[in-house]
């Protein structure tokens, strides 16, 4: 059972398991969003006595806070005890792509070291574009008020047009990142 | 103290599931990106359509909730289109720069990889600066 778990996971068992999460989350009365912990730690941090957007009771969000602390636990125990070390399958043309831009470990790794390793993070490019990324998903996330588990899972799923509108934001983004600027930063 | 371990519960089923699907891996981003596999599309594609289920038959059979009784929370979003596409877009960036989204990144930091840290409190910061902008930008 262990060793069947510890392979990669189709895409075809893993799709219907996180529309169980929405299931789960949606049938205990609340709903399926990782980026509002974002504005809830904000709030925890003390922003609403600066800016009234955070200036709300934040313990009400707690169940969420306590889902993305099981994700992080869950991160930990399929990385160190669900992970027999199966290569992932990429396409073999991103693989070939990827190494002409310099990342080498595509399909060897989970993250490229070249952007997450020890030695490489700090490098000025490289923590440039995690700090400039990372401020826009929380930037854009909030501004659009979901993210792939808010907009594209549970919004799509409710039939929800904003949605729709949000997700094609999303890709309109992310293409123009991918092919324009991404080969001239990896 | 029931609660805690439900939602403990769901969270931990999400993050074994994100890690496996390997939809937490910049690699399967960039892959998705360039349109050169279907594995993300099959995750995301298959997560809707048991979704859009779930939900038509939570909302048929007016399900309550199953912790406290209570109507769920399946509210429609606020008609409009600015901030979803304007909005939208600026996440789409920051998700092709890091590879993650808010749900990965948590899941990232639970792998191990400890440099995602700085994704997280860059996005906090992200999500501070939207709150002082908030009223400034068109919605």
């Amino acid at each position: 059972m262990i060793d069947f778990l510890s392979q990669p996971w189709p895409w075809f068992v893993s799709g219907p398991l996180i529309a169980m999460v929405l299931l789960l989350l949606l049938w205990t009365g609340k709903t399926f969003g990782m980026s509002s912990n974002l504005r809830t730690l904000c709030s925890a941090l003390g922003a609403g006595q600066q800016l009234p957007f955070f200036d709300f009771d934040w313990k009400k969000q707690q169940w969420n806070l306590l889902v993305a602390l099981g994700a992080i636990l869950g991160g930990f125990l399929a990385a160190h005890y669900l992970n027999d070390g199966t290569p992932m399958l990429l396409n073999p043309k991103t693989v070939a792509q990827l190494q002409t831009l310099g990342i080498q470990d595509a399909g060897t790794a989970y993250l490229p070291n070249a952007l997450f390793g020890w030695e490489h993070w700090t490098e000025p490019k490289v923590l440039g574009m995690l700090v400039l990324g990372g401020f826009f998903v929380g930037f854009g996330t909030r501004y659009a008020g979901g993210c792939t588990s808010g907009h594209a899972i549970t919004g799509l799923s409710n039939l929800q047009l904003p949605s729709l509108i949000a997700v094609i934001g999303f890709f309109i983004g992310g293409l123009f990142i991918n092919h324009f600027i991404l080969p001239f930063l990896l | 103290m029931i609660r805690v371990f439900v939602f403990l519960g769901i969270g931990l089923f999400f993050g074994v599931t994100l890690f496996k699907s390997e939809a937490a891996s910049w690699f399967r981003i960039y892959e998705m990106f360039q349109f050169q596999s279907f594995h993300m599309y099959g995750i995301i594609g298959s997560a809707l359509l048991f979704g859009m289920l779930f939900t038509f038959l939570l909302k048929r059979f007016n399900a309550k909730s199953l912790l406290d009784g209570q109507p769920l929370n399946m509210a429609d979003k606020d008609k409009s289109w600015k901030r979803y596409l304007y909005g939208g877009t600026l996440f789409g960036i920051g998700w092709a720069l890091t590879g993650a989204c808010p749900g990965p990144l948590f899941v990232l930091v639970g792998a191990g990889f400890m440099p995602v840290f700085v994704v997280i409190a860059a996005a906090i910061l992200g999500t501070y600066a939207y709150g002082a902008l908030r009223s400034k930008l068109p919605h």
